[in-house]
């Protein structure tokens, strides 16, 4: 198989000295997605790959390659999809192809479209040849991947089981939103506190229930540590079988939803995941807008260090730091009366009029921003002109945007490229603004629900390449007079949210939470707590009702198996019940059955119980005014279910089972029959379902019993006796 | 300290017939030769806690308790002896003695527990916590207890028992899950809300709830006449208290206000501004927000309480006499490895020997042993690990390795007896061989049954009186 001959290719199949040594022997290398395969960033993306979008007016993938760099990794591919010739451009003009020690190669696919696809492609490409690092080249960081990757190593060494390490961080989720502060939802995470190995991984709510039910195999050794506080960096890495486990699964999709999950769960391989967890330096991915803003901030105040914008890491301009967080680059035309507040970056070229305020807030290169204008907390990329009068909150500005004199834009506003705001036009709140018209959502259920789920499967690569055509197409198709939404002389089309989306947009946009929704949320946040409250109240019924005292243990096993054995009667019920509405075949039923049978550990008396109890139960439901007619009922339902009855109804045992049960029944649940007990075992007797010797072992097992509990034996004294002479004169014969 | 200890004594334990009887209830089994009993009570005198209620099931046994405890004690703690009616639940018998229930805080512990924790640092971390309940946790000892000769489930038989799952906040200073009973063998579920207040649990399988509990009384009380059905401190009461812990449906009366304090605990800073939560509001302990509410928005503060727990150390001893394999250990340890546990001093040789009991020539009792009040021995006896009581004859040639004999035994010649407890009054005729690791021959002397000379009862069953006199007689 492929996968095995990956496996020895990376040095895993071999003692453990030579694969340290090949593993020693091998360049580091690193795997960087250029491609984030979700949505999120629309309709920017559309235009641009979400790799070279300028955070803090640097691309972002240079943070992620400067980095990789600064780690010692040697040999970086590059996977590119969407828009890829736009990122090999990028990247043959950047000094990344003529770094020393450092080769950086990019690998091309146009039909990926997810992280399995890209993974599996680069498994094809034979590339990889030890212990690499997994990024997205949306990645922030400065952490060294020394300390990483040495454990990961020796823990390979132990256990080549050990497939993968993931690099966490100590984030708390927002008690309200319940997301992190890099937009991303809480995770819930269950790591072995010695070995810190993990064991379960729970993101964005797959399990809305107010708890966290965990399979009681997880808690083997003495304890294990359930961690909600903590941030996926999304920096993997991975021994070469995690991309044959890829290739072999080829259904993987994403890293963490399919990949991780789909190791944990699977106890038969047992793969391995391991977490590190880094305190002082930096990591976070670049996930929404939110995380772009979260992030730009961290940068701008230094955390990242030394990927800050006055430190020459890449291409960058030589800008300088002044007091309170201000960045300038060279070449500012700045008007004297403008106050430029803290934590700003302003780049080359800008020109800023009298006037403006300009506050937390990044300004790109050859910006030029009129006079009057208030800027506080957005990201204005490069060539913007901003006209007098302007006001801008909390808002992404892409390049050669053109904001006519007096727009406004309200919090949480994306203009993609090249829109033109017209004069005094008001952007509403979280609009996003593109010259394309937004998609319509053709195809499907299926992407919207992907782009919901923030899978990371649906990036339309198809648009990248055609995308110069679709826009002469829109050109040429809509006449030059055609109404845009933004504005007295705007250019730009409002993309509509869809509608479940329409809620949750404030939530990832760059604009902070405003405080109504806060409120909101909270109260939601209530009134589930009070919920799960009723719901943990019922959450041990045997705790709060059994009949316990200290002293008394025991009787729990019994309880189980009781409670077991009723679940699985109403289970082969409810089966049946549908093998009667849906006309089922007995083979199905049988199979069906089998299978609860293996899966509650049951013996087939125990079907053959169930099985009778259900085919009575029909007789029973089936409209009947008398005795006689429901005995007929019984004669049908019997007649019809013969062969399925007979087949679980292989030795004397079973039919006892049966007999017993009928007992039970007629003693319990369906007391209607409990005057025909005699005609009944009559007739099964005569369809041959319960043979004589089953009937006459069951009364004389019942002999020694209870008075109360041999009614029915009595019943059917006479049929006994009957039977017993049959079978004398048999024997005579 | 204001602490008022209520001791749950128990009854007739089912787990420990037949050593306890009628005239034996659990409480007064002796350990070392002292009731069980004993130890609780001696062990909180040390720690300056002389206020008792002393609860028993069952009034004939109430009456034997407090006969034993007004003779002992008179003078030296304040014991009030109360009898409840018999399997009504731990919870049920606070329940009985509620109005007995005054000072602030109780601290509920079992009766049978043998234990060198002090009671008094339980105490204190309730007290510095002004938790609701503190529960003392304790390792799970290496042999569970309770599977002593009974039917042991096969996978119980397999791995080391769990006795609960325990969630401890990363401090290990508060609970945040527990699961007792039948809960232990299914899946862990806990609630996302605790989880995320606290940002990390940790879940272990390795300690177990010792049965000694401080309570707030009002809490208490409370939670004892609001939830009827509720039998079981350790099943219902604790686990529900820890449950409901941050939307805690106790009154305000007399707990609010303390309540409220508390919540600064999660975090550093003590308050949370609006503004404050809106311009970071990641960083906010989710327990502040729980209590405080945004800014007014929320209808009222929301109500926590705390539990706290109380890890004893590994090298603490404690073991609950709940079984007869307990008894035994318990037995053995008191006079061996935790002989601090009793008053008694041991001589050079590590043992105890009245000095009144009389040895025969050549009879050797080895280290680990005691020897009670009056006992007398024969020639070339040998004594190992054991705990021989007050006014035993043991004849000559008896071998006694690893049980527990009782008051007024008489043991004829050439007997030997391996890991056993003989109750008092039993007489063992000559030639008599008791030998088990596992399984004990319990005697009880209400019978006063005689095992026949040279009757040899083999190992791996257990045998009751009537069945060795039955077999005597054949």
């Amino acid at each position: 198989m492929v996968a095995k001959k990956g496996g020895s290719k990376g040095g895993g199949m071999g003692g453990a000295d030579d694969a340290e040594e090949e593993l020693a022997r091998t360049p580091l290398q690193a795997i960087v997605l250029a491609d984030s395969f979700t949505t999120k960033f629309r309709p920017i993306t559309l235009e641009r790959p979400k790799v070279l979008l300028p955070l803090v007016n640097a691309p972002m993938i240079d943070y992620t390659l400067a980095w990789l760099e600064s780690a010692g990794v040697e040999e970086v591919f590059v996977f590119c999809s969407a828009h890829s010739k736009q990122v090999i451009d990028y990247l043959d003009n950047s000094n990344w192809f003529a770094q020393p020690n450092f080769s950086v190669t990019t690998i091309e696919s146009h039909n990926a479209i997810s992280a399995g696809d890209a993974l599996r492609s680069i498994y094809e490409q034979h590339v990889i040849r030890g212990d690499f690092i997994l990024v997205s080249g949306d990645t922030v960081s400065n952490m060294s991947l020394s300390q990483a990757l040495k454990e990961h190593k020796e823990r390979r060494r132990k256990d080549s089981n050990a497939v993968m390490t993931m690099v966490i961080k100590q984030s708390k989720p927002s008690p309200i939103t319940r997301q992190s502060r890099l937009g991303t939802e809480e995770l819930f995470m269950v790591i072995d506190p010695e070995s810190k190995q993990l064991l379960y991984y729970e993101d964005r709510g797959d399990n809305l229930k107010g708890y966290l039910s965990l399979d009681k195999a997880l808690l083997t050794d003495t304890s294990i540590s359930l961690q909600n506080d903590k941030q996926d960096c999304y920096i993997d890495i991975c021994s070469p079988e995690v991309l044959s486990l890829f290739t072999d699964n080829f259904d993987y999709q994403h890293l963490r939803r399919d990949f991780v999950k789909g190791l944990l769960v699977d106890d038969i391989m047992g793969y391995k995941i391991y977490t590190h967890e880094i305190h002082s330096s930096y990591a976070a991915r670049i996930d929404n807008y939110r995380s772009y803003d979260t992030i730009s901030k961290d940068i701008i105040q230094r955390w990242t260090y030394p990927l800050v914008p006055d430190v020459h890491f890449f291409g960058n301009s030589a800008t300088k730091l002044e007091r309170q967080g201000m960045y300038r680059a060279p070449e500012i035309k700045q008007s004297r009366s403008a106050k430029i507040g803290p934590f700003t970056v302003i780049g080359t070229g800008t020109s800023i009029g009298n006037n403006t305020e300009i506050s937390n807030s990044v300004v790109g290169e050859g910006c030029s921003i009129g006079s009057n204008v208030t800027i506080e907390g957005c990201y204005i990329w490069h060539n913007v002109t901003i006209e007098d009068g302007c006001k801008l909150k909390h808002s992404i500005v892409c390049d050669g945007v053109t904001m006519k004199s007096g727009a406004a834009l309200e919090p949480g506003v994306v203009l993609s490229f090249k829109v033109v705001i017209g004069r005094n036009f008001l952007v509403p709140a979280y609009s996003k603004v593109s010259l394309l018209q937004q998609p319509i959502k053709q195809d499907s259920d299926e992407e919207l629900e992907y782009a919901d789920n923030s899978s990371g499967i649906t990036e339309v690569p198809s648009i990248s390449g055609t995308l110069d055509e679709l826009k002469e197409e829109e050109r040429t198709e809509l006449p030059d007079s055609q109404e845009y939404e933004v504005g007295d002389g705007g250019v730009g089309f409002i993309w509509l949210v869809s509608e479940g989306g329409q809620e949750e947009e404030w939530r990832h946009s760059v604009a902070p939470i405003p405080v109504d929704k806060l409120v909101g949320i909270m109260q939601i946040t209530n009134d589930e707590a009070d919920i799960s409250n009723e719901d943990g109240a019922f959450l041990p019924p045997s705790g709060e009702l059994g009949p316990d005292s200290i002293t008394n243990d025991s009787n729990e096993d019994g309880e189980d198996t009781r409670d077991d054995s009723v679940i699985f009667e109403r289970e082969v019920e409810a089966t049946f019940q549908r093998a009667v509405e849906e006309e089922v075949t007995e083979d199905h039923v049988i199979l069906e059955v089998n299978a609860l049978r293996l899966s509650y550990n049951m013996t087939s008396a125990d079907c053959a119980g169930a099985l009778f109890y259900s085919v009575m139960k029909l007789a029973l439901d089936a409209p009947h005014d008398s005795p006689i007619e429901l005995v007929k009922n019984v004669a049908t339902a019997v007649k019809k279910w013969k062969k399925l009855l007979k087949y679980y109804l292989p030795s004397i045992d079973e039919e006892i089972e049966v007999i017993l049960k009928f007992e039970e029944m007629c003693l319990e649940s369906a007391k209607e029959f409990s005057p025909l007990f005699v005609q009944v075992l009559h007739h099964l007797y005569d369809q041959d379902i319960i043979q004589e010797e089953a009937i006459l072992d069951w009364a004389s097992e019942k002999e020694e019993a209870e008075e109360s509990d041999k009614v029915f034996v009595k019943q059917s004294e006479k049929f006994i006796q009957w039977l017993k002479e049959a079978s004398e004169e048999e024997d005579e014969d | 300290m204001d602490f008022q200890v209520v001791v749950l004594a128990g009854g007739l334990s089912k787990s420990l017939v037949p050593l306890v009887s009628k005239e034996v209830p659990k409480a007064l089994l002796p350990v070392a030769n002292r009731p069980v009993l004993s130890y609780v009570l001696e062990h909180f005198e040390q720690n300056n806690l002389k206020d008792f209620i002393v609860v028993v099931e069952g009034e004939s046994a109430a009456l034997l308790v407090g006969g034993w405890i007004s003779n002992a004690y008179v003078d030296r703690l304040h014991v009030e002896v109360a009898a409840v009616p018999e399997d009504i639940g731990t919870a049920g018998a606070l329940r009985a003695i509620d109005h007995h229930l005054t000072a602030k805080d109780i601290l509920v512990v079992s009766g049978d527990l043998v234990s060198d924790i002090p009671p008094g640092a339980v105490a204190a971390a309730h007290r510095r916590q002004d938790a609701a309940v503190t529960a003392m946790l304790c390792s799970t000892p290496v042999s569970g207890p309770s599977e002593s000769g009974s039917s042991g489930g096969k996978d119980k038989a397999k791995k080391p028992a769990r006795h609960n799952i325990i969630g401890l906040d990363p401090t290990k200073q508060f609970l945040l899950h527990i699961a007792a009973g039948g809960e232990v063998e299914k899946d862990i579920r806990v609630q996302k809300s605790i989880l995320r207040a606290v940002g990390q649990m940790e879940i272990r399988a390795d300690l177990m709830d010792a049965h000694m509990y401080a309570f707030k009384r009002t809490v208490l009380q409370e939670v004892l006449n609001k939830k009827e059905t509720f039998l079981s401190l350790r099943r219902d009461v604790l686990p529900y208290l820890v449950r409901s812990q941050l939307r805690s449906e106790l009154s305000q009366n007399g707990v609010l206000a303390e309540e409220n304090g508390h919540h600064k605990d999660f975090s550093e800073s003590s308050t949370v501004m609006l503004s404050q939560l809106l311009a970071n509001a990641s960083t906010q302990s989710f327990h502040e927000l729980y209590a405080l509410g945004p800014d007014g928005s929320a209808p009222s503060p929301r109500k926590t309480h705390k539990c706290c727990v109380y890890i004893a150390s590994k090298s603490n001893y404690c073991v609950r006499l709940n079984s007869i394999q307990a008894f035994s250990d318990i037995n053995r340890d008191v006079i061996g490895d935790a002989s601090h546990l009793s008053d008694y001093s041991f001589s050079p040789q590590n043992n105890i020997i009245h000095p009144t009991a009389v040895l025969g020539s050549k009879t050797t009792v080895g280290p680990h042993c005691m020897l009670g009040e009056g006992s007398q021995m024969g020639d070339k006896c040998s004594v190992k690990k054991s705990v021989i009581g007050r006014h035993c004859r043991i004849g000559s040639n008896v071998k006694v390795v690893n049980s527990v004999i009782m008051d007024h035994v008489t043991i004829g010649d050439g007997c030997s007896i391996q890991g056993s407890v003989i109750c008092s009054n039993v007489q063992l005729q000559e030639r008599a061989v008791l030998k088990d690791c596992q399984v004990f021959l319990l005697l009880h002397f209400a019978r006063l049954t005689q095992v026949g000379a040279g009757y040899v009862v083999s190992a791996g069953s257990e045998h009751k009186g009537e069945s060795l006199a039955k077999k005597e007689k054949q």
